[in-house]
This record gives structure tokens, C-alpha cells and sequence, in this order.
């Protein structure tokens, strides 16, 4: 087991680290190390920092919006109430689906002369179809929603377990201490629940921060490299460029990224715990 | 107690506030989890005509048709697609849940040192962006001879889906008392013998989403499938879909219709084991 899983994840990835110092091309056959020649052509190079800043724009919205609504939809699913089979079900639909499918079906559903189109037009709240995925402003929202849509369902699943580690005698000692059910939120649920809350997080963030099947299959990119990610950069550069080196110096402070994410979340987690001790 | 329960005949306002507000969220909850998937199944059946249209045919009843279907099998000859992925996807998943029941079982039963250090490292290699592993699998698979063929791609799936399998076994072979492995050893079962007849059976809840989440990874997996299946004849259904294009136009009632097609499986799966999915992962969250 372990052998596999150094085949597949941690060989690779020092692989990459490695040619990350490398001037490896398909195209000019080229293969010499060349110490922090990509490091500096990354420093300078726009499109990199462009797709940087988007990736974690991504990430932070799609991840914050994400625990939300999760919260919202896990609170909610721990009721007892008539149908819950039926919607607890129902959530888990979107989970299901495969991404490139999301991808599409939000093609669709954004596109000029989709239904988002039609009952925007309709309320009057847009006076002409606006084009979602066409525009720099609006694409990378678009992509988004796609996103929050899609991986929400998980969240809620995740949440809907911690929720089940609460003992259900607090809320009764709560509610005879008189406590309302707003402060018993506050005080009691929430505390309980945030090791939960900050490991699902955790686990959101990292995964769309690697984010690359929406943007390559809705907008590829575009328009006007708006919605590129460090994933779809590097893909780009690895496979279209054929630039074996500075894709992995991409990819490779795609990780460095991914590590710092995960510190920062690991400083919140342990002080937590700590707090609890 | 006796202050607080109130006579369940007389509901204040207040209270029918709340629990129509509550009627509504649930509501909600649902039609934004459905309504996209059940648009692209009405979308579907509906004729090229309708879906030019700004105005949406809500129900293709009547003038439904099944063209899109017939041309994602015979114009689009889609089929290929879905047989790579079946292959690739079912045999990943299949040797996966071995090699993870295995070290699962190890972790949870045997003195091993470091197991923690073992597990943490599991997760965190599960963490790893693909992207930053393409082209180093792509040249070891080159040297290996396995590019762009099943046992090729399947074995970078197992790899991949060790991870969270292992941990969601081991979460719960670790809750099952160790004296039921002592009777079958007294019994005069040795330790696979154990593990396959005693301890899986029992763990069953815990196999069950695991295989699940593991089967569901691969066959939603496109940047590796792209990567490394480098012939069409050999592509897997994501990559089947991201690139399906029309010559003139968007074909957006085709499209709808491969995507039914390769979705339905995994809803109805997921819904049929919705219970075991939601318990399975409830104890591999909780109890980490």
C-alpha cells in the first residue's frame, strides 16, 4: 500500500519539485539545470500572478459561501420534519454529479439564451440577456456559483455529522436554563461543532484551490484569461507549451500555496484544541 | 419541564411564522439541489427547435423526442467512452478496497509503530494537487509502457483513492471490539481469514461508502484521464464530455443527454445507499 502511494503522490511530486529547477522542453529539447531561472521568470510573469490572485479568490469565496450555506443546509436537515428523507436525499444529488457534467449543465443554464437569461429578462431584473461567460467580470463569479452548487452537499453532509456529536440532553439543559434558541446557537452548538467546521473548511479549501474542470470545460480560460487557474496555467504550459520545467515551477508553487493554506488553517485547528484542553 | 411543554393545540403566530419560514427554506433547499440536474433532463428530450427559443418549454409533453439520445450513441458514438470508464473505473476501485481493507485492518489491529505518522501522511498525500503529479506520472507510466492503457490510468486511480478508503475503514474496523477477532482466532482463523469473514461483514456500513466515494472520484476524474489516455479510442467519460462540441453550434439537447446518461447511475446509486453514505462518512468525520 505504502508502495503505491509513493508511486502515485509523494515520488511525483518531488519529481516535480525537481524539475521545477530544470529548463526541461519538449520543444527545444532542451534539459539543464538552471538553479532560479523559473522562479525568476515566474516573478515576472503576469499571467502567473493573474492566475494566482483568481485561484484564491476562488478559493476563499467558494470556501467561506460553501461553510455557510452548508451550515444553513446542515442545521436545517437535523430537524425532524416531515420529507427529510426526501431532501436529505434531494442534497445529495448535486454531490453526485460529475463535475464536467456541473460544468456543462451551467453552461447552459448561463448561457445568452438560458433559463438564468430568460427569468432575469422576465422579473425585469436585467433589461437584455446578460452574457454570463462572456464577460471578465462576470465569468469567474459564474464559475463560482458552479462550484458552491456543486460541492455545498458535501459540506452539509460533513456538518450534519458533527451536528450528530452533540448530545442532545444540552439543548434541554440550555433550554431549562433559560437560554434562548439563539444563544444556545452561540454558545453551545457552534463551539461543539467548530473542530468540524474548521476540518471540513480545510478540506474545501485545498480542494478548490486545485480547481480545473470548471474553468477548462465552461470558459477555458477566457475571456481574456479571466478565469485562469494555477491549474489550468500549468496545464496549459505543461501540455500545450510542452514546457516540462516551468510548468513544474508552476505547479510546484501551486503546493508551496497549498502547504501555507493548510498551516494556516492547522494554527486555527490546534489552537482550538488547545482552547478546549 | 411541565413550564415548557405547551399545549400543542394553540400555536402562536409566532410559531406559524417560524414554521412556514422553515417549510420554505427546506423548500428551497430542495429546488436549488434539483432544479439544475432536472433541467438538463428536460432539456434532454427537447427538439433542437425549443431550445432555440428565449422562452423555455418548461415540459416536453407533448413533442418530446429522443433524438439527442440516438445522436449521442450513433452519431456521437459515445458508447466507447462509457465502456473505458467502466473498466478503468470498476477494476481501480475493486483492488483499491483490497489494498485498503488490508492496510485499514492493519492499522486499526496490529502493534505497528507509527501508525499515526502512517495515517497522517495517507491523508495529506490525498491533499496533493493533481496538477502538480501529471508529468511525473506521465513519464513513469511512459517507462513503464502503461501510458494510454487501462491498467495504466487504473493504477494511478487506485492510488488515488487509497486515501480516504483506508481512512474511512479504518474508522470503523477501530470501533469493532477486538474480541470478536480473539473468538475467530480460538476459532482457528487465521488473520486475512478474520478480516474477510469476520471483521468486513461487520464493518459493512463503512465498505459500502467507501467503495462508493472511491468509484465516484474516478469516474468524475478528467485532468489525469486527459493527461494520460492520450488516444481517443481509450478516453474515459469526463474527458468524453468536455469535449464534445458541435461543428456550427453549441449542441446543448446532445450534451443534456450524454449527461443524463452518464449521471443517472450514480444518482440512483447514491440514492439507494443515501442511509450508508451519510453514516459512513458521519464516522469517518466524527471519530478521526
Amino acid at each position: 500500500m505504502l508502495a503505491s502511494l509513493l508511486a502515485v503522490s509523494l515520488y511525483p511530486v518531488l519529481r516535480t519539485i525537481w524539475m521545477a529547477f530544470r529548463n526541461t522542453s519538449l520543444e527545444s529539447q532542451s534539459d539543464n539545470f538552471t538553479g532560479l531561472a523559473n522562479i525568476r521568470r515566474l516573478a515576472h510573469d503576469s499571467l502567473f500572478w493573474q492566475a494566482w490572485r483568481q485561484t484564491l479568490e476562488f478559493t476563499a469565496v467558494t470556501t467561506i459561501a460553501e461553510t455557510l450555506l452548508g451550515l444553513v443546509i446542515a442545521l436545517a436537515l437535523y430537524q425532524k420534519f416531515r420529507g427529510r428523507g426526501f431532501v436529505r436525499a434531494a442534497v445529495l444529488v448535486p454531490w453526485a454529479i460529475p463535475t464536467v457534467v456541473t460544468a456543462r449543465m451551467f453552461s447552459w443554464l448561463f448561457d445568452q439564451g438560458g433559463v438564468v437569461n430568460y427569468l432575469l429578462v422576465e422579473t425585469h431584473l436585467a433589461s437584455a440577456p446578460v452574457n454570463f461567460l462572456g464577460s471578465t467580470t462576470l465569468a469567474l463569479p459564474t464559475l463560482m456559483v458552479a462550484d458552491i452548487w456543486k460541492t455545498t452537499p458535501f459540506m452539509a453532509l460533513l456538518l450534519l455529522a458533527g451536528l450528530h456529536t452533540v448530545p442532545p440532553g444540552l439543548a434541554e439543559a440550555a433550554r431549562i436554563d433559560g437560554a434562548s434558541s439563539w444563544a444556545y446557537f452561540w454558545r453551545v452548538r457552534l463551539p461543539l461543532l467548530m473542530p468540524t467546521l474548521l476540518v471540513a473548511s480545510l478540506l474545501r479549501a485545498l480542494d478548490a484551490f486545485r480547481v480545473f474542470d470548471l474553468p477548462y470545460v465552461v470558459t477555458g480560460g477566457g475571456p481574456a484569461s479571466s478565469t485562469q487557474t494555477m491549474s489550468t496555467y500549468a496545464y496549459n504550459i505543461l501540455f500545450s507549451g510542452l514546457e516540462i520545467g516551468y510548468g513544474s515551477a508552476i505547479a510546484t508553487a501551486m503546493f508551496v500555496t497549498e502547504v501555507i493554506i493548510a498551516g494556516i488553517f492547522g494554527v486555527f485547528i490546534v489552537r482550538r484544541i488547545r482552547q478546549e484542553g | 419541564m411541565a413550564a415548557i411543554a405547551q399545549p400543542r393545540a394553540r400555536i402562536s403566530t409566532g410559531k406559524h411564522v417560524r414554521r412556514w419560514a422553515f417549510g420554505l427554506l427546506v423548500t428551497g433547499i430542495a429546488v436549488w439541489s434539483l432544479f439544475p440536474f432536472a433541467w438538463q433532463v428536460v432539456t434532454s428530450f427537447e427538439p433542437d427547435r425549443d431550445l432555440a427559443r428565449f422562452t423555455p418549454t418548461w415540459l416536453p409533453i407533448p413533442g418530446g423526442t429522443l433524438q439527442h439520445y440516438r445522436n449521442v450513441f450513433v452519431a456521437k458514438d459515445f458508447a466507447p467512452y462509457i465502456l473505458n470508464s467502466v473498466i478503468v473505473d470498476v477494476s481501480a476501485t475493486a483492488i483499491a478496497l483490497v489494498f485498503a481493507a488490508l492496510a485499514a485492518y492493519s492499522i486499526a489491529r496490529l502493534p505497528l509503530p507509527g501508525k499515526g505518522i502512517v495515517l497522517g501522511l495517507v491523508l495529506a498525500v490525498s491533499m496533493f494537487p493533481q496538477i502538480s503529479i501529471v508529468t511525473p506520472l506521465y513519464e513513469l507510466l511512459i517507462s513503464l509502457h502503461l501510458i494510454d492503457t487501462y491498467p495504466g490510468l487504473s493504477g494511478v486511480y487506485i492510488g488515488l483513492s487509497l486515501p480516504l478508503m483506508v481512512y474511512i475503514l479504518w474508522a470503523h474496523f477501530r470501533t469493532i471490539p477486538r474480541e470478536l477477532d480473539e473468538a475467530a482466532r480460538i476459532d482457528g482463523a487465521g488473520q486475512l481469514r478474520t478480516l474477510w469473514h469476520v471483521i468486513i461483514p461487520v464493518a459493512m456500513p463503512g465498505v459500502v461508502p467507501a467503495a462508493l466515494l472511491g468509484f465516484i472520484a474516478s469516474w468524475n476524474e478528467l485532468l489525469l484521464a486527459l493527461s494520460l489516455m492520450t488516444s481517443p479510442s481509450r478516453q474515459t467519460i469526463p474527458v468524453g464530455i468536455a469535449n464534445f462540441t458541435g461543428l456550427y453550434s453549441i449542441p446543448w439537447g446532445d450534451i443534456a443527454a450524454a449527461s443524463v446518461v452518464v449521471t443517472v447511475p450514480l444518482v440512483l446509486l447514491v440514492l439507494i445507499f443515501q442511509r450508508r453514505i451519510i453514516e459512513g462518512v458521519t464516522a469517518g468525520a466524527v471519530k478521526g
